[in-house]
């Protein structure tokens, strides 16, 4: 089944803030918004749920300190202990740098895997481009047409109080097929 | 500037640029031709790298007898230039985590320059304890890994596997900061690229960014995690280089003081190498309008506070060693500055706490020239504040009977200058290839110090009156729709 998308392109950050907002008020469904850059409050004005990440870094953190202080305890006062200097074999606090240091990089490394995972990112994968001048400077809006909601003449309305610079119709596959 | 009367900052990007004004501006050091000034300073790094490199070669195949070290004085020239190494990369971090978390919008056109210098710093600062090792070819020997000698594992109580896993986790989050950082402009140099094999390969790199509102909202999300990560990283980085120091029984190293002095002189050398490397690099790419003369003066700040933490470090070590009435301590300080190297206590005291004053006068934080030679300075008084910490410690322990004296050879000077080398033929091959200034996140600081355009209300108002007031408030050359 092929869905319908209407495409407007903006030139600028307030524009798209608003007619973000205006579109989600009017009950009408964002599939995405394209900016060069990190516009903020968009996420509010699309209604995104807030980002789930910071779970990742978390759980990941904990778990790789937790596993570094079994770790070490099991290398130093299990498998092979050594008397270093008269120190107790499970000397705790001697092993808190190192597992700080293990907790960031476990954290670290794995909310980066876990984003580029959930935002389907990898090295080699063909961008998909609703314009070629997002990265550069143009702001694109692309609203789903399904919706029973969907009154042509109030979105155009409504796109040309924010400025939009033109609008198009574009059919499936370009814009989500992914 | 700002008038008298402005309480609005004066804004962070000159020249009333707009999007894609920044794009092509950032991007036209990339697309030009290298100029001679690019060819001459990397063809001359790059021969002082070689230098670097055959005298590394020479001093592993012979061994690290050929440094200058003897039985007292153990530890010298390497680790005192691994610590300069490290400590320099520490204002990359700082730039690109802590002002982040602080919300300093300036920090965007100076962050990717000083990250980069952090990444390139930290690979200097790794080849010391690597070739101090004397086989490096065993360096793997660090990694607590199942073995046939035993499994004999390493001991986590020392301070040198601390350091260890410090910098290879501080190396690796660094890496992975810069190069988060870099894939939406990687992108935006994509798509302005004809296609071919430059357009291939930077579709991989870029990772099919797409500009997606969900993307950047995850983006910014990783993004502050990992700046958050990596602020108490970079602070846990120089504290455990100070431990290696710290937790030894050596008058004038087992002080509680270190990790903060430490840090707070990483910060300061590593600001003073930033403000060396920017205020050529905006004069020779053309960017003064994106590194201006704000920028500038907020790195002097920064500077002139952790020069001043320094200064006050200095006075606490020596008052603590005359207060222990520990005649050992006492004694390493007297030593210090009044010993047979105590020209290189009054060289960093001089460079460090004296000449970073200057930088009090608005006067002389505008004037680039001046500047420079100050951030020379502090670099100098830097690289002296560890060798001052490391030699002077040494050379004169408990026993009179062992003190001796410690003079580098030619081999390790060599070995220092091509570390230097290798950091500006990597510097300048980043200035080459990479967007020096992340072009994303200046678009999203250019209104900072603008008026902004007042946000026409979704509801109410025809669109011909919320046109009207949409366009009101913006100055300069607005681009019209």
């Amino acid at each position: 089944m092929s869905r319908r998308f209407l495409v407007s392109f903006f030139d600028h950050e307030d524009d798209i803030l608003g007619a973000s907002r205006a579109m989600r008020e009017a009950g009408l469904q964002i599939a995405d918004v394209y900016t060069p850059y990190a516009v903020h409050g968009l996420d509010k004005a699309m209604g995104l749920p807030a980002s789930k990440l910071p779970f990742v870094c978390l759980l990941l953190g904990v778990l790789g300190g937790a596993f570094k202080v079994w770790f070490e305890f099991w290398t130093t006062a299990v498998d092979w202990p050594i008397n270093v200097g008269g120190k107790p074999w499970n000397s705790l606090p001697a092993f808190v740098p190192v597992t700080f240091e293990v907790m960031v990089l476990f954290a670290g490394v794995s909310v980066v895997i876990a984003f580029l995972f959930i935002s389907r990112l990898w090295p080699g994968k063909q961008a998909l481009l609703a314009d070629q001048r997002i990265t550069d400077h143009r702001f694109v809006l692309v609203i789903e047409e399904a919706d029973a909601v969907f009154d042509p003449v109030k979105v155009h309305g409504l796109l040309k109080k924010f400025h939009v610079v033109r609008v198009e119709e574009r059919v499936e596959s370009e814009e989500e097929a992914r | 500037m700002a008038s008298a009367h402005s309480i609005l900052p004066p804004p962070l990007i000159e020249g009333e640029k707009t999007p894609a004004q920044v794009t092509k501006d950032i991007c036209a050091a990339l697309d030009r031709k290298p100029t001679w000034v690019w060819w001459a300073g990397f063809l001359f790094s790059f021969a002082v790298l070689l230098v670097g490199a055959a005298t590394v070669t020479y001093q592993i195949s012979v061994g690290i007898g050929t440094w200058g070290l003897n039985n007292t004085v153990g530890w010298a020239f390497d680790i005192t230039n691994f610590v300069f190494w490290i400590g320099i990369g520490h204002a990359g971090t700082l730039i690109s985590a802590i002002l982040f978390l602080l919300r300093q919008p300036w920090r965007t056109s100076v962050n990717r320059s000083a990250e980069a210098m952090t990444i390139f710093a930290v690979m200097c600062a790794g080849l010391f304890p690597v070739i101090h090792m004397g086989r490096p070819w065993l360096a793997y020997w660090m990694m607590p890994y199942p073995n046939t000698r035993g499994s004999l594992w390493i001991n986590f109580r020392s301070p040198l596997v601390w350091d260890f896993f410090a910098i290879l986790t501080y190396f690796t989050i660094s890496v992975i900061f810069w190069y988060l950082g870099m894939v939406p402009d990687l992108a935006t140099i994509r798509d302005r690229t004809k296609p071919g094999l430059r357009r291939r390969f930077l579709g991989i790199l870029s990772l099919g960014w797409d500009g997606s509102a969900r993307t950047w909202m995850h983006y910014e999300t990783v993004y502050k995690m990992l700046a958050g990560l990596a602020t108490p990283l970079v602070v846990s980085v120089h504290t455990i280089v100070s431990w290696d120091f710290a937790t030894s029984v050596i008058p004038g190293w087992h002080t509680t003081i270190l990790p903060p002095y430490f840090v707070a002189g990483a910060i300061f050398s590593g600001m003073s190498m930033v403000l060396t490397l920017t205020i050529v690099a905006r004069k020779t790419m053309g960017l003064e309008q994106y590194i201006t003369v704000q920028h500038i003066d907020k790195m002097c700040k920064v500077a002139l506070a952790t020069g001043c933490m320094l200064g006050l470090a200095y006075l606490t070590e020596f008052f603590t060693a005359l207060y222990s009435g520990n005649q050992y301590e006492q004694f390493a300080f007297i030593n210090r500055a009044l010993g047979p190297l105590g020209w290189s206590y009054w060289i960093m005291v001089g460079c460090n706490v004296g000449i970073s004053q200057l930088l009090w006068f608005r006067k002389v934080r505008a004037n680039l020239v001046a500047v420079f030679i100050i951030a020379i300075f502090i670099n100098v008084g830097m690289w002296f504040e560890r060798f001052v910490i490391i030699v002077t410690s040494l050379h004169r322990d408990y026993l009179p009977s062992s003190w001796a004296g410690y003079v580098p050879t030619s081999i390790e000077i060599a070995t220092f200058v091509g570390t230097f080398g290798l950091f500006f033929t990597c510097f300048l091959l980043f200035c080459r290839f990479v967007p020096v200034i992340a072009i994303s996140e200046v678009k999203g600081v250019l209104s900072v110090g603008r008026k902004r355009r007042v946000l026409p209300p979704a509801t109410a108002e025809t669109p011909s009156e919320s046109a009207a007031t949409g366009w009101e408030g913006k100055q300069g050359k607005g681009v019209s729709a």
